[in-house]
């Protein structure tokens, strides 16, 4: 890698991606479109819940089908802690509850990582097929209990009436929440490339790659691929308080099953395992819905058929055909 | 709480089980055979039972809808086999997720498409309407007896044609060595086009008896189908035995679950709080059980070898 040019295509495209995100919200601001600001977003959010879930699923080789179980995990922590807060009713033992984005956060953050050990430690002691659907399980067993479960809206879901606050920003105004979101995800996307820069990336691309060898070498797979797994869902759970804080509302279908599909999608059609990928998929899947949506009712049916088309024709992703195949096998 | 009310439930949490067996064992033949994920068998549960509520209103007649359902289901099995399926066994899983996932979009939509989004009925054939009497001085509904029936018949019928066919012994050797059986000189795609439509037929079978009892529309699959994977894993993916065992136990845990949980949590705390926490837990009890079963048997009970 001695000659290696200073900018690959690959990097360029990734700059030129981060412009075009930031550069939507700004031009839609000045010729006061909102909607499109909102529209960018959500392409954040959802590019920041894939970054999430490319660690464990682009770098760690783990196909976890249960993802959106974080990103509702998160979202729930914003709509509790912000009702008690707004109602005045503590928590419980005497916690009251809060409006301040970084104390939501935290606790969207600490309550993932915390959920997904044990889903982790449980599910990682099976391969194929049955990871993939061991963690379906799981986050079906937690879409149902927020479904079945009346305190906090059960089936109808949450509202957040007033959207919460963070230090010195207005966070009503469209523009500066898109900012804070994109300062989320441009930390989240520089965490993902230290990461796999890192020794414990590298051991887990080789759990990914060759766990045989990996153990070969003293490293015990499992317990780098649980670090991965719970460091992928604490990202992931960050995402999904900002996307309720986005709808000022939580709902089950956050943590649906169509959720966690959503989310594998996302790194498919942006392209697996690479940095920027999430961000492309985000961006191409918001705007599919978006053009597909203002030209039929039935444009799920049209998503189906070009999902359908990349993963049997396009299995590189869009960052694949833009700058080639990746140099990470 | 009377012994017939027990065994009334009982009875449900069989004839859910049975559903679920429906699934679940072509959910793992097809698994077992072509090594394939399949999310878009709970898409061909909800064509069964489309094919048969459509069927059935036009023609008067609930068996001719029940036989359509199996057509339907069977046809669209195959044309996905053929058009799609067939470019994925050489893929990874993810890609197989991935893919199904989109024909599950395809399928919803579709049948939105054509049917519209509110939900179409189907009634119970008369022959089967009416209830019998159950000791303990209960009354049980004949149909779902009969669904039970069916679930026996069918499960009885899989284990002659695998293990006392000639294409069950086909379906034997695929599993173990697909390149064997092919140098044999067998016919393994139009096989795996077989087993696929089959596997549909069974799926579009069980639409087509649940449809009868709850409203048919557009996303009945996805719960049948999440809870077909859970039978499965505990099971063991490729054992259709596996599959019988898996399905009566996730239909009975979760029948008896939410009828019994409520109740025992009412004898520890107040009633209030006891019916909306065993609620809550009893929709989660047969994950936990799976949870578990995997924590001591990560590959199911009835593992095969692969």
């Amino acid at each position: 890698m001695t000659n290696a040019p200073l900018m690959t295509r690959e990097t360029v495209i990734n700059t030129l991606l981060a412009l075009l995100l930031l550069a939507i919200p700004l031009g839609a601001s000045a010729m006061g479109e909102p909607f499109y600001i909102t529209l960018a977003t959500r392409i954040a959010i959802l590019a920041l819940a894939a970054v999430g879930l490319n660690i464990a699923l682009g770098l760690g080789g783990l196909v976890s089908f249960g993802h959106a179980a974080f990103f509702g995990l998160g979202g729930y922590a914003a709509g509790i802690l912000a009702t008690h807060a707004f109602d005045g009713v503590p928590l419980f033992a005497g916690i009251p509850g809060t409006a301040s984005m970084p104390i939501i956060w935290l606790v969207a953050v600490v309550v993932c990582g915390l959920i997904a050990l044990p889903i982790g430690a449980i599910s990682l002691r099976t391969t194929g097929v049955y990871f993939i659907m061991i963690t379906l399980a799981f986050a079906q067993m937690i879409y149902y209990f927020a479904v079945s479960w009346p305190a906090y809206g059960g089936e109808d879901g949450l509202s957040i009436y007033v959207r919460n606050e963070f230090p010195g920003v207005n966070t009503a105004q469209p523009l500066s929440y898109f900012l804070i979101c994109y300062v989320v995800l441009m930390a989240a996307l520089g965490l993902f490339w230290l990461l796999r820069g890192s020794r414990f990336g590298a051991a887990l691309q080789a759990a990914r790659q060759n766990a045989t060898r990996l153990a070969a070498v003293g490293i015990a797979p499992f317990n780098v691929r649980l670090v991965a797994f719970a460091v992928s869902a604490m990202v992931t759970g960050l995402a999904g308080a900002l996307f309720a804080d986005l709808n000022k509302f939580v709902s089950p279908s956050m943590l649906s099953w169509h959720m966690s599909g959503e989310l594998i999608v996302l790194i498919i059609l942006g392209g697996k395992g690479r940095l920027f990928g999430p961000v492309a998929g985000a961006m191409l899947y918001v705007l599919i819905e978006y053009a597909l949506g203002g030209i039929t009712e039935r444009w799920q049916f049209f998503l189906g058929l070009i999902l359908l088309g990349v993963v049997l024709f396009a299995r590189g992703g869009l960052l694949g055909l833009l700058a080639g195949k990746a140099r990470h096998g | 709480m009377s012994i017939a009310l027990l065994l009334e439930q009982l009875l449900n949490g069989l004839q859910l089980g049975v559903m679920l067996f429906l699934m679940a064992a072509g959910l793992t033949l097809i698994f077992g055979v072509m090594g394939l994920i399949n999310l878009a068998h709970g898409s061909l549960y909800m064509v069964g039972a489309f094919a048969c509520a459509a069927v059935a209103a036009a023609t008067g007649s609930f068996w001719i809808g029940l036989a359509a359902s199996l057509v339907a289901a069977a046809a669209a099995g195959a044309i996905i086999e053929v058009t799609v399926i067939r470019r994925l066994y050489d893929r990874d899983h993810l890609d197989q997720v991935l893919a199904t996932f989109a024909l599950i979009l395809i399928f919803s939509e579709g049948t939105r498409w054509m049917f519209g989004s509110f939900p179409l009925y189907l009634d119970i054939p008369p022959l089967l309407q009416g209830a019998v009497p159950l000791p303990g001085g209960g009354q049980y509904q004949l149909y779902r007896l009969a669904i039970i029936g069916v679930g026996v018949v069918v499960a009885l019928g899989l284990y002659v044609l695998i293990s006392r066919t000639r294409l069950g012994m086909r379906i034997r050797a695929g599993e173990s060595d697909r390149e064997m059986i092919a140098a044999l000189g067998v016919d393994i795609r139009t096989l795996y086009t077989v087993v696929f439509a089959l596997g549909a037929a069974l799926a579009g079978l069980a639409g087509a008896l649940v449809g009868a009892l709850q409203s048919v529309q557009v996303g009945m699959g996805e719960p049948a189908l999440i809870l077909a994977f859970v039978v499965i894993v505990i099971g063991g993916i490729g054992s259709i035995k596996g599959a019988l065992f898996g399905a009566v136990l996730v239909g009975v845990v979760d029948t008896m679950g939410r009828f019994l949980l409520p109740k025992v949590l009412a004898l520890m705390i107040p009633a209030a709080q006891a019916g909306p926490i065993g609620a809550a837990l009893a929709s989660m009890l047969i994950y936990i059980v799976m949870a578990l079963i995997l924590a001591f048997r990560p590959s199911g009970l009835f593992a095969t070898q692969s």
